[in-house]
């Protein structure tokens, strides 16, 4: 796979994945995947349904347990193999603290809905980091102006549109301050007039140069907004090149067909 | 009337009497039936399948049998056995049994929070026990109102059984009284008694699912 840090070469890499694998029962969903991303790098992951998208993604915050590979992250290994082949993890309180690094969006949103939105931002950062409330609150409350939604401030979760949802979700991982932001389908689950709104607050991220790595069906914003596209396919990286090399001319014949089928 | 004021006193005795072996059970039973779910849904096998065994047992068997077994057999099984007087050994007999129903109900609650709170809470960086007491516990208190007001309701009834210790509970007071007097007015008083009992601790539930009805799920 060719390194994604070509021309960032004096910033060190953000997230290195280096053939990760990964089986369900059976069959192996992630066979021997490697991809490095740079600090302030957006990029897209495209590919077929059931290609392994979501199951890499989980597996950089041990969402999944690795079966084998190599993970590190800022710098830090989360997870590593030896010769043997057998992977092993960092103690425990390293593999919090490290996982923390990275936010994630899911599909489904997953906001807690006991919790108003302000709550379910200022909760991680409380319970977590041990902060005082006094102090989250207006960060809390300035990320929520930035997603555009601090007049739904003390609403609860049930009350609010799905494009409502995944912007408190997304500030919701903002607010834990990571370095990294994982987003897996975040606007699939949402009827077509609302994906803008949750696209808007994700390109805004993308301009402050968060690093950023999403899964997607939008080509638009794979497209417009992403530095680089990685294309999956049967568990495996196929192409992984910059956004606008990638749209001009995809050199997989595979990466071709499916473009031409989503675009 | 004046005969219903005048048996007030031993009946009121009888429900203070109830009211006991209602409360304290219900304090007891309920931090127990929680810590036995939380042990059944924890990836500690050995643990879980041991909690699976005792609420089995503890669901499989009458209460009554239970409470007769502690008053009466305990004191002679060696090593445990122990002599308890009549109202400890009910209270041990209904705090074990009750536990084991309270348990049932958390861990159905438990299992019904989807997995993505579970991740949610993960990738925020919140330890299983901080997830448990922060998101999931607090979800499942609204979602098992409906049975933990069944099943308090069933307690309220069920301390009557606390007579085969004789004990003189609201149902044993008007029995004595029904045997003395050769009237069935105390049953009827003792039924109004009860139904006094479970409507408040319906409206309390009420009351309660009221206030979690602020959020839907
Ligand atoms: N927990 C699991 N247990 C068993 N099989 C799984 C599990 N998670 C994923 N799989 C399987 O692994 C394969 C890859 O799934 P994955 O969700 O990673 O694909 P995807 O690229 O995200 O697809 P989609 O675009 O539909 O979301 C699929 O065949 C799926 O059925
Ligand atoms: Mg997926």
């Amino acid at each position: 796979m060719p390194s994604m840090t070509s021309d960032l070469a004096s910033h060190p890499s953000m997230l290195e994945a280096r053939d990760l694998r990964k089986h369900f029962g059976g069959v192996e969903v992630l066979k021997g995947v490697s991809l490095e991303i740079a600090r302030g790098d957006v990029v897209a992951v495209i590919g077929p349904s059931g290609s392994g998208k979501s199951t890499f993604l989980r597996c950089l915050n041990h969402l999944e347990t690795l079966d084998a590979g190599h993970l590190v992250v800022e710098g830090e290994t989360l997870a590593s193999t030896d010769a043997a082949g057998i992977c092993r993890y960092v103690p425990e309180p390293d593999l919090r603290r490290i996982c923390r690094k990275m936010g994630m969006v899911f599909q489904q949103f997953n906001l807690f809905p006991h919790l108003t939105v302000l709550q379910n931002i200022i909760e991680a950062p409380i319970t977590v980091k041990g902060l005082a409330r006094d102090a989250v609150i207006p960060r809390a409350e300035e990320l929520l102006r930035k997603v555009g939604l601090l007049d739904k401030r003390d609403s609860y979760p049930s009350r609010l549109s799905g494009g409502q949802k995944q912007r408190v979700a997304i500030a919701r991982a903002l607010a834990m301050e990571p370095d990294i932001m994982l987003f897996d389908e975040p606007t699939s689950a949402l009827d077509p007039e609302l994906t803008g709104e949750v696209l808007r607050s994700m390109r805004q991220l993308a301009e402050e140069h968060m690093t950023m790595l999403v899964v997607t069906h939008e080509m638009n914003f794979a497209r417009d907004v992403s530095t680089h596209v990685v294309f999956m396919d049967q568990g495996q990286i196929l192409e992984a090149r910059p956004a606008a090399e990638m749209f001009a001319n995809p050199s997989h014949p595979r990466t071709r067909s499916f473009l031409e089928h989503m675009l | 009337m004046n005969y219903v004021i005048e048996i007030l006193g031993p009946l009121l005795e009888g429900t203070a009497v109830t009211l006991q072996v209602f409360l304290i059970t219900l304090v007891l039973a309920v931090p127990l039936g929680l810590g036995l779910a939380l042990i059944r849904v924890s990836p500690f096998r050995i643990a879980s399948g041991i909690v699976s065994g005792y609420i089995w047992l503890m669901r499989g068997t009458p209460l009554m049998l239970q409470m007769l077994f502690i008053y009466f057999a305990l004191p002679f099984v060696p090593v445990i056995g122990v002599r308890l007087p009549d109202f400890p050994a009910a209270i041990v007999a209904f705090v074990l049994n009750y536990a084991a129903y309270f348990a049932e109900i958390f861990r159905s609650g438990i299992q019904s929070v989807g997995k993505g709170q579970y991740e949610a809470s993960r990738v925020l960086g919140l330890s299983y026990g901080q997830t448990m007491r922060r998101i999931i516990l607090p979800q499942v208190v609204k979602r098992i109102l409906p049975p933990m007001s069944n099943e308090t309701i069933t307690l309220i009834k069920d301390t009557s059984l606390i007579y085969v210790l004789a004990m003189n509970d609201l149902l044993r007071a008007a029995r004595g009284i029904v045997q003395r007097d050769f009237t069935t007015m105390p049953f009827v008083v003792a039924g109004a008694f009860y139904l006094i009992m479970t409507l408040v601790l319906t409206w309390g539930f009420l009351y309660l699912e009221k206030r979690y009805a602020v959020y839907d799920e």
